[in-house]
Parts: structure tokens; sequence; C-alpha cells
């Protein structure tokens, strides 16, 4: 091992408007080793990478590059001092093939001789032992492929420093073992890489040594051969935080929504959800845990009518009287037409949830446009609708004509879950409800999703702070790689526990 | 035989005029501007030519047709990149939208060329047209190859800019598909936010080919009044036609100028075959003219349909693309 | 390495979007832009015919209204340009570039022409008359912008350049029909369709033979106004156009509306060639439509799907064509000069757009 670190980043600070998403950061790397950066989702991993990848420019701090300070602004400066970082969306064109996707951009003398590129690429690919075909199309490759593709293009650039941003997320297990095999080979050619991930196992199995963040903080690092699963967590979740949300509990508790056996795929034909079953019953917060993209998206989705799960899947809703009424096969309207009051917050506010250019009324209009008769929507009810929210939620706006988008992030949330809590609802869902709002907001939310519960309704809150969830609901389900791997209890069920089952099928470890 | 041959160059001539312009558009298009101009650019591109021919052989006492030819030629590649840069300047500085801002581009080129063309006829003796017979010869001048029968008269009886056109068409090819520069535009057109990251400057390449595919699609205007119209000017709209139709053609090539050269004259055939089908009543032919478009329509359907990525649009062809500020 | 080299590399100017722009200043900035615009139109002007410019907006200016004859005709033309960009907006406020508005008002004109011609030789009642070719050319027309409808909406097939193509189709069908009904023979022209007997020809009310144009095109003014403001297809529109996602959560079928849209919109142009045909021209031409559709487009675009403010950039276009028209006949030039100004007016008022969304920062001198 080298005396100069490959990289060393001191004090580095980066804040997002009044958020801080890095607060004095320390870290080195050297060269010939494989560091974790481990961390919940928010705890500013990817921020700190994009800052040593010229996405970001910190705010305050040094970094240093073979021991050498360094300011980098840009992709193209972090490339000249030989740091590649693999991001989670891959940055590819889709039309052409790997060796065009390796060279695209590079400032190389000659004509574009694809049999030499071809050939360099082989080198690269064959001296760490990827799998590669030069000229094979981007869109006829793998999720799995087009990772190699950008490691590859990293490598050609000639980049010694690598970091690679949750590259197993998407990756089956064989791919997974793959991917580590390629790294081990770069670490002993005197490489460093660091892989952000929030998989324990994976620490474990590939890493040298391990740095933990948590809440824009870094808690510390420790070689890995020193630490275990547990540790870690600690390290990670940290002690419970005490919030004091209060959690009043329904005595009677009906049966609402009982999912059977649902499995879902995407568009590729991969599993998202794998035979999951549960039930929720109104008057009590069903928490939804889980590293994200382990299947909450698909989970609410399918609920609301706007994915198609595969055959032998049930989503049943039990109304009043007791009957059952099948979900699936129907679209959001058809389910609200059988009297179904089916209230959706959902992650994606202005892309999803919201018509972002439409002022507040005719936001309020979406869920009830077809309401009354005629070729008219009316907009007196939804107007004293928009007013009623702006006065009781407390939102900060203009009027209820100002369009949405200009409205800020926890703005806009209140208006959406003003108006799904206005269609007084018998099951409640939301996703990442509270993402990006500030303290005082959170609990607005809270505070309303606990009325609706005490209400009789069932709520399903997916969430990711998990002190929120260990407060706030009745029951949490924990979802890992798409399948439950376990639902507890929320007044005795711990954060260590919950942790370990987001990231561990039924005490195994979770290889999706 | 001589009907078919004269059937396969006028199909010929008919294409080359078209094949400047679908192979312009590509050249613009793979870098994600979907100019809707190209009529007002081949307008543009012929006027400047005319015009600036008309000028040089009433100034000269002996006019050169070299001479006539590579003033015209420069002068109507310039005006039509003019055109280019004002759409680029409005799309991508500007980030005007590229549909509105193309077809005001063709309003405008159409009303420049006739209104300079339609004076011109005016002071050429106000009652005929004007005519550059030195520089349209100079277009029009064949070798002796033409004469040797039938393959002479089918392969060497066009003027020089039948063959420029192919040789543009081959050359536009091989850039975007064989050389650096050109995976890049292909890059910028296919996915700027990707091409951005891999440090390619994607304004800069948007601007160039847009207005170096303009400057080629004005040669198809020039082609039109030198060598079709034989250096004469009429105000009948009939280069708009041809404008839209090169549009057709670059869908029906799938953006690619090899393919558009047979396409082109394809295009010219269909449109042609009418003369040579004996018997055709006039309302009859003016089905058999639709049928370049209907096949174009055809060519897009099955490629929505097949949806194979090679032949599809670059993905975000007529988008704009700015880095949001980080 | 690139240490140093970036360290001073703030950008002379830095571009950021505005959040917001209240009405009044928006308007200051088109206004300024359609100064700066007839100001560089009087310049081309100038240099062509060495005429002072102000001059030549008087003379423009009676071009369009020195007689109560002109006026009407700019009245007219206005109309008709204005129930184009009328039938263009719900398609375009669903984002969808129906770029086929002139095939569509062909498509409407030819159907107006065949009831014309036919109907007159059988007689029809007047009242019948004009039911039948009301019907046919919306039908016509709806016809001509469902196809590209459907196909976007289940195959995604680009509209831009479907709906492009289907112009010259419906050019060529024009071409068919005049060859059908030419009269006299061998004049490649339909002629005045039932001069004499004046069938099918939209009568004079109020001593004016353009009143109906007005009164029609004022009440779909009004109507698409409300249709696209108030009614639950209106939003609809509104919802798909700003994002299917948040469509499909609303649970309104994307395709359904696309079809539907598409059809409603191909039926107003299929009326504008209604109006042409039967309202202005009495005859049929390939360029009954002359472009119109295209020019369509930019006015629908610059009113943001407003029609009341598509009345006035209708007006301005169809002003400055009249105007420029009379110029040309004034001092011997030919009527495209109209083309060139309109240009140059369009090229600026589409920049001005960038002022309204887009602020220009520009670096400070010690930062």
């Amino acid at each position: 091992m080298e005396t100069v670190a490959a990289v060393q980043m001191k004090n580095v600070t980066k804040r997002f408007g009044t958020v801080i998403a890095n607060n004095q950061v320390n870290l080195e790397l050297d060269r010939g080793e494989i560091l974790s950066l481990l961390g919940e989702n928010g705890s500013g991993k990817t921020t700190l990478m994009n800052m040593l990848a010229g996405i970001y420019y910190p705010d305050g701090g040094e970094i240093f590059v073979n021991g050498k300070e360094v300011s980098i602004r840009s992709p193209k400066d972090a490339y000249e001092l030989g740091i590649g970082m693999i991001h989670q969306h891959f940055k590819l064109v889709d039309v052409f093939t790997a060796a065009e996707n390796i060279v695209l951009g590079l400032k190389e003398a000659g004509r574009l001789d694809r049999k030499v590129i071809a050939a360099r690429v082989r080198e690269i690919s064959s001296r760490y032992g990827f799998d590669i075909d030069p000229n094979q199309k981007v869109y006829d490759m793998t999720v799995s492929q087009k990772q190699t593709v950008e490691i590859v293009k990293v490598l050609y650039r000639g980049a010694d420093i690598l970091i690679l941003d949750e590259p197993t997320a998407v990756l089956t297990p064989q791919e997974t073992d793959k991917l580590f095999a390629v790294m081990r080979n770069m670490r002993d050619d005197g490489k460093a890489l660091v892989i952000i991930t929030h998989k324990l196992h994976e620490v474990m199995d590939v890493s040298d040594r391990v740095a933990v963040l948590r809440k824009g903080e870094y808690i510390g690092d420790v070689e890995t051969r020193d630490t275990n699963p547990q540790k870690l967590t600690d390290m990670m979740v940290g002690h419970s935080v005490t919030l004091n949300i209060a959690r009043p509990k329904m005595e009677k508790l009906t049966e609402r929504i009982e999912v059977q056996h649902l499995t879902v795929k995407d568009p590729e034909g991969v599993n998202r959800l794998t035979d999951v079953s549960f039930t929720a019953y109104g008057g009590e917060i069903l928490g939804v845990a889980g590293i994200s993209g382990s299947g909450q998206k698909q989970l609410l989705e399918a609920i609301a009518g706007l994915q198609t799960p595969e055959a032998g899947s049930h989503i049943l809703y039990k109304d009043s009287d007791g009957r059952e009424h099948e979900l699936i096969g129907r679209n959001p309207l058809d389910i609200s037409r059988m009297g179904v009051a089916l209230s959706f917050v959902p992650e994606d506010r202005l892309g999803m949830g919201l018509v972002g250019n439409m002022d507040l009324t005719d936001n309020m209009l979406l869920r009830s446009y077809l309401n009354g008769r005629g070729a008219f929507a009316d907009r007196k009810a939804p107007k004293k609708l928009a007013e009623q929210v702006v006065k009781e939620l407390e939102v900060v706006t203009p009027g209820v004509t100002t369009p949405v988008r200009k409205l800020s992030g926890g703005n806009v949330q209140k208006v959406l879950v003003g108006r799904e809590i206005a269609m007084n609802p018998s099951v409640l869902m939301s996703a990442y409800a509270v993402r990006g709002l500030d303290i005082n907001t959170s609990y607005t939310i809270y505070n309303l999703m606990t009325e609706q519960k005490m209400r009789g309704v069932a709520v399903i809150y997916v969430g990711e702070d998990l002190d929120v969830l260990l407060e706030l609901c009745d029951r949490i389900l924990v979802l890992c790689g798409g399948q439950v791997s376990g639902l507890v209890d929320g007044r005795t069920a711990t954060k260590d526990g919950i942790g370990l089952m987001m990231t561990q099928l039924h005490g195994k470890e979770g290889k999706q | 035989m001589k009907e078919l041959i004269s059937l396969f160059t006028s199909a010929i001539v008919f294409g080359s005029v078209i094949l400047f312009g679908a192979t312009g558009e590509i050249l613009t298009e793979k870098s994600g501007n979907l100019n809707l101009g190209v009529p007002g650019i081949m307008y543009l591109g012929g006027i400047a030519g005319l015009v600036s021919a008309f000028f040089y052989e009433a100034s000269a006492a002996h006019p050169v047709p070299f001479v006539a030819v590579l003033i015209s030629l420069l002068c109507a590649f310039a005006a039509a990149a003019l055109g280019g840069l004002i759409f680029s300047f409005l799309t991508i500085s500007l980030r005007a939208n590229q549909n509105v801002t193309g077809l005001t581009l063709t309003i405008f080129g159409s009303g420049v060329a006739n209104f300079f063309g339609g004076s011109l006829n005016k002071l050429a003796g106000g009652v005929g047209q004007i005519s550059v017979s030195v520089a349209s010869s100079g277009y029009r001048a064949v070798t002796p190859l033409s004469k040797m029968g039938p393959v002479g008269e089918l392969l060497f009886s066009y003027g020089f800019l039948a063959y420029l056109a192919v040789i543009v068409a081959i050359a536009v090819q091989l850039f975007l598909n064989r050389s650096r520069a050109g995976l890049n535009l292909r890059a910028v057109g296919e996915n700027p936010g990707t091409a951005d990251a891999a440090g390619i400057d994607v304004t800069k390449n948007k601007y160039l080919a847009t207005c170096i595919g303009a400057g080629i699609s004005g040669l198809g205007g020039l082609y039109y009044v030198m060598d079709y119209t034989k250096g004469t000017w009429a105000n009948d709209g009939t280069i708009e036609g041809l404008g839209w139709l090169a549009v057709a053609l670059v869908i029906f090539a799938t953006w690619r100028s090899v393919n558009a050269i047979w396409g082109a004259y394809l295009f010219g055939l269909l449109f042609w075959v009418y003369l040579y089908i004996p018997g055709l009543a006039r309302s009859t032919i003016e089905l058999f003219k639709m049928l370049p478009y209907l096949v174009t329509i055809a060519v897009l359907i099955i490629v929505s349909l097949r949806n194979r990525k090679e032949n599809q649009p670059p993905a975000s062809l007529g988008l704009a693309y700015f880095r949001e500020e980080r | 390495m690139s240490t140093n080299s970036h360290e001073h590399s703030e950008p002379l100017f830095r571009i950021s979007k505005r959040t917001g722009i209240s009405a009044p200043k928006a308007w200051i900035i088109r206004g300024i832009a359609l100064l700066m615009a007839l100001v560089v139109s009087g310049l081309v002007i100038f240099a062509i015919v060495k005429l002072n410019p102000t001059k030549v907006y008087i003379a423009m200016f009676e071009g369009a209204f020195g007689t109560p004859k002109r006026s009407w005709v700019t009245i007219r033309d206005t109309m008709m340009m204005l129930c184009i960009a009328i039938g263009l907006a719900p398609a375009f406020k669903m984002r969808f570039w129906n770029i086929g508005a002139e095939g569509q008002i062909l498509m409407g004109g030819i159907a107006t022409a065949a009831c014309m011609i036919y109907g007159g030789k059988a007689a029809l009642p007047t009242p019948l008359l004009f039911a039948l070719m009301l019907v046919t050319s919306v039908a016509a027309g709806a016809v001509w912008g469902m196809i590209p409808g459907v196909f976007k909406a289940r195959w995604n097939t680009n509209e831009t350049l479907f709906t492009l193509m289907m112009n010259y189709v419906a050019i060529q069908l024009t071409s068919f029909c005049v060859s059908k009904w030419e009269n006299p023979y061998g004049s490649n022209s339909v002629g005045i369709i039932n001069q004499l007997t004046q069938k099918g020809w939209f009568p004079a009310i109020f001593g004016q033979p353009y009143t109906l144009n007005v009164i029609i095109v004022m009440a779909l003014t009004v109507a698409m106004f409300i249709y696209l403001k108030y009614s639950k297809h209106g939003y609809e529109i509104a919802v798909v156009g700003d994002s299917e996602n948040t469509a499909r959560y609303a649970g309104i079928s994307v395709r359904k509306v696309y079809v539907r849209t598409m059809a409603l919109s191909g039926a107003i142009c299929g009326i504008a060639g209604f109006l042409a045909v039967s309202g202005a021209s009495h005859t049929i031409s390939t360029s009954t439509a002359g472009g119109r559709g295209f020019t369509a487009i930019i006015v629908a675009w610059l009113a943001k799907f407003n029609t009341f403010v598509m009345i006035l950039i209708s007006f301005l276009l169809i002003f400055l064509e009249k105007g420029a028209i009379e110029i040309a006949s004034r001092y011997n030039l030919n009527d495209y000069a109209s083309q060139i100004i309109t240009g140059i007016i369009l090229f600026f008022i589409l920049g001005s757009e960038f002022f309204i969304n887009y602020k220009v920062n520009f670096r400070r001198r010690h930062n």
C-alpha cells in the first residue's frame, strides 16, 4: 500500500437550500482497496461521491487526489484526475453499440476504427474478467451488461479511482457475484474502489473497509474483518430517536384490503413483487418499510389500479357490509365507480398526483371532474375545497389560482394530501409522504394520517425513516427485494430488527 | 426502351432536387433538430443562386460559366445556411419551439424567394422571365459520355449537381457512421444528456449540423432553378411542394442518407410514371401523384409498428435541450 | 491537470428559468418584440423601395381598411385564419402536433364543393343543402384528423410527420376532384360553382356577404374557449397534455382523449374548408387552404390556446398581408413582401418568448 491516499476528503460540506446533505465529512480512500460507503436512504452517500465525480461542487472543505488539492468542477475534470463514477441511472445511448458508447466524446486522433476500439475493449475486459461484446447494441443488453459497459467506459478513459453507486440494486445474485469478482480483480490491479450500498451482506462480502454515513454526518470507518452486520446496523441506523408522535389505539379493527399472492412484473419482465400477501385493517396505520425500490411503488400502484399484476394475484376490497370486491383488472375510474373510496398520495407528486401547470382549484378537480351531470366540470365545490385545504393545512400560496408547480415542496404535498383526504376515503395510501418536508409539515402529515386512522380508515404508509415508522404505525410490513420479509407490531418492534429484515429475507441473506 | 430511359432520367433529375433537401435534413435531424423550414431553405438556396448569377451575368462583359457556377453555388449554400442559422439561434439559443420556428422559416424563405424572383422577372424586361443562361449552361454541361447510347444517356446525361447530390448523401452517411465527430453528433440527437456528460458540446454540434444541413438542403433549390427549370424563375410554389417531399423522404429513408438516394429516384419514378402509362385520365394522374406521400405514411406506420430501434427517429428529435442549473 | 484552469469558470451570463412573470410584463416584452420587428421590417422595405417606412405603414393600413370592401375582405380572411387556429387549439393543448390543418381544410372544402355541385344539380332545398354541407365537411375534416390520432394513440406513430404527409394526400385528392369537376372543360379549374343560381353560397346578411362567416367563427371562438376552459373534455385534454401519468392516475383514458380531440380538431378545420368554399371563394382548388393551415399553427401556438388572443394575432397577420399587397401594387412590387414581413415579425415574437420564460443573469464583476 502506498503512503499517499488516492482520495482524501476533509471537512466536506454540501447544502441544498436549507438542507445539509453532508456536514463536515472526512473520508480517505487508498489504492488497492474496496471501500464500502454505507448508510440509509438520504444519508448523503451519493451526494458525497457526486462531489468527487464533478456533479456537485462542495460548499466547504477540501479534496485531495494523490496528495494534491484539487477542485473538481465537471465530470470532465474528474476524468482527468482518473476518477470515474458509475451512476445508478446509466448514461448510455440506446441505439449505439457498447464500443460506440465507450468512446463517445473522446478526443482521440484518427477515424472511428471500430476494430481497434473493439480490440482495446476486449483487452480491458479480459484483464479484469468482464463479459462484454463490443458490437452489441445497448438496447439489446440486460441491465447487468449495461452496467458492464459503464464500468468499461470508465476504465477505457483511464480511471483508477472507481465509484459504484448501488451497483447491485438492479442485479441478480449471479450477476452480483460476477461484479464482485471483477471488482476484486481491479483492486488487485491497484485501483481504488468505492461501492455505495446499504446491503450488509454485500459489505461483508466484497469490501476491505466500511465507512458509515448517517443523516449527512460521518459516523466512522472500520476494517470489514473487525465488524459484523449487527455492529454495522447500529452504526447505520443509530440509536432510536424519540419523536413523540401520538399513536392512539383503535379497539375495533375491520378488514379492508386483503392482498393475496400479488406478483407484479415490470415491462422488462423482471419481478418487482413476488407473492406478496397481507391484510390492511380499517382503524390502523400499516407501515411499509424497505430499501427504496423493493417494490413499494408497485404495491401501491397495483392496489390503485395502475399496474397489471400476474395471474393468480388477488386484491380484495371488503366493504362495510362485508362483501368482497376484486380490484385487479379495474382502472382507477372503475374502482371509484364501484364505490370504493381509495385515496392515493403517490411518490411523484407533480408527475402523477398533481398537474403542475394547473392551479389549486383545478388540481382539486382531478379526482372529481366527472362528478355532476352535463358536459361541464363544476368548479365551485373544488374552489371551496381548495380554499378549505389552504386554510386548514396552512398552505402558503398567493391564492387558489396559483399553479401548483410554483409552490414549495411542502405546500405541494399539503395540497395533494388535502385533496386525497377530502375524498372521505376508506383506504388511504401514501408513498414517502414527508420526503423533503420540514419538521412542522411532517408532523402535520403524521397527524392527518392518525386522524384518518381514528375515523376507521385503513391507512397504508410507505416510509423510509424507521424512527417515524416505529412511532406512527400500528403494524409494519417489511419488504425486501419485492418479497415480504416480515410483518411486525409497531409498538414492540426494534429498529435493528427491521433494519435487518430490510436487507435479509427471513433471516437469510436477501438476495432478491 | 427510349421511353423507359426518359422516364428514368426524369426520375433522377426530379430525385436529385429532393435528395439534396433530404440529405441536409437528415444531418439536421440527427442532431435532434426537426427543421420544418426545409421548403423555405430550398427557396433561399434557389433564389440566392439565381440572383447572384443574374448580377454576375449582367455585370460581366463576357460571363464565364465556371465563375457563374462557382458564385451561385457559394451564394446558394451561404443563403440556405443563413436560414439554418436563424432557425438554430431561435430554437437552440432562445429555445423557441422547433415546429413553429421551422414553419415560420418556410413562410419567410418562400416570401423572400418569390419576392425577389418575381421582382427580377419584372427587372429583366417586364414581360418574360429572367434567364441566367450562362450559369445554367454551366450547371447543365455534360460530358461526351452522355452520347454513348442508352447507357450513356441513363448514367451521364445530368449536370454535375446530380452527381454531387449522390456524393454528398454518401459522404453524410460515412460521416455519421464512420467518424468520431459523426458518432458524437448522433449521440447529441439521441440523448443530449448523455452526450453532455461525455464532454460533447451539445450546442455547437446542433448549430453546426443545422447550418451545414440547411446549406446542403439549399443546393436542392439551386439544382431546381439552374437545371430543372434551366435558369428561370416562376412564382408557382413548386419548390415548397418539393421541400415537403424532401421531409417525407427523410422518413422514407429512415434517417439514412444512402437510402435516400434510391428513395429519391423512386419518388421521382412514382411522380412521373403516369406519363408513361397510356390512357390515363387527368384525374387519375393526380391520384398517381399521391403515391410518394402514401408510401411515406406506410413507412411511418410500419416503422412505429415494428418498433425497431434502428429505424426510429433520433430519440430527442424536436426537443430542446438545456442542462438545468445544477 | 485541470486544477487551475477552472478557477474562474463562472460564465459571462447564466440563464435561469423564471418562476413567474406578471401578465402585463409579459405583454410589454411581446410589445417590444413587435415594435422591433416593425422597425426591422421597415428597414427592409426602405432598403427595397427607398420609401419612408411610416408612409409605408400608412399605405398598409389603407390596403386593409381603405374601402368598406377591403375592410370586409380583411375581416373575412381574419375569420378564416381564426377558425383554423381554433381548430388547432385543442390538439396543441394536448401537446399533439397537428401540422395537418391544411389537409383537413381541403377535405372539408372538397365535401362542401361536392354538396354544392351535386346538391345544386339535384335542386335540393337550401336549408337541407346547408345542413348537408356542414355535416359532410365536419365529417371529412374529422376523419382526416382522426387517422393520425388513432395511430398515435395505438402505436405512438409520430404525429408531426403523419399529419404533414396527410396534407399532400389531401392536395392530390383535391387535384383529382378539380379535374373531375372541371368547368369549363380543359380549364383545369372548377370555376365559380353555381354562379347563376348561387346555390350553396352563404347568403348576405345585413347587406354584407360575409356576415355569416363572422357569426360562425365568433360562435366557435366562444364555444372553444368555454370547451377548453370549463368542460370535462377540456379538463381531460389539459391533464393529458401536462402528464400522461397523471391522466392515468385520474382514470382518464389517454387513447380515447387523443382520438376524440383529433376528431374535433379536424372537424373544425373542416368547417374552415366549408367557410372557404361556401362562404368565400365559391370554388375549390389546391390553394383553397393556401398555407393558412401552417400559419394558423403559429397563431394557435403564440396565443397559448386562448381563442380570444387568437383573434388579435390572426388580425395582425391578415392586416400585414393585406397591407403588403397594397404596397406591392402601389410600388409595382409583388405581394410576397407580406410573407417576408410576416416571417420577420413571427421570428421576433418567437424569440421574445425566451425572455418571458427565462431570466438572463449577467456575471457580476466582483463576486
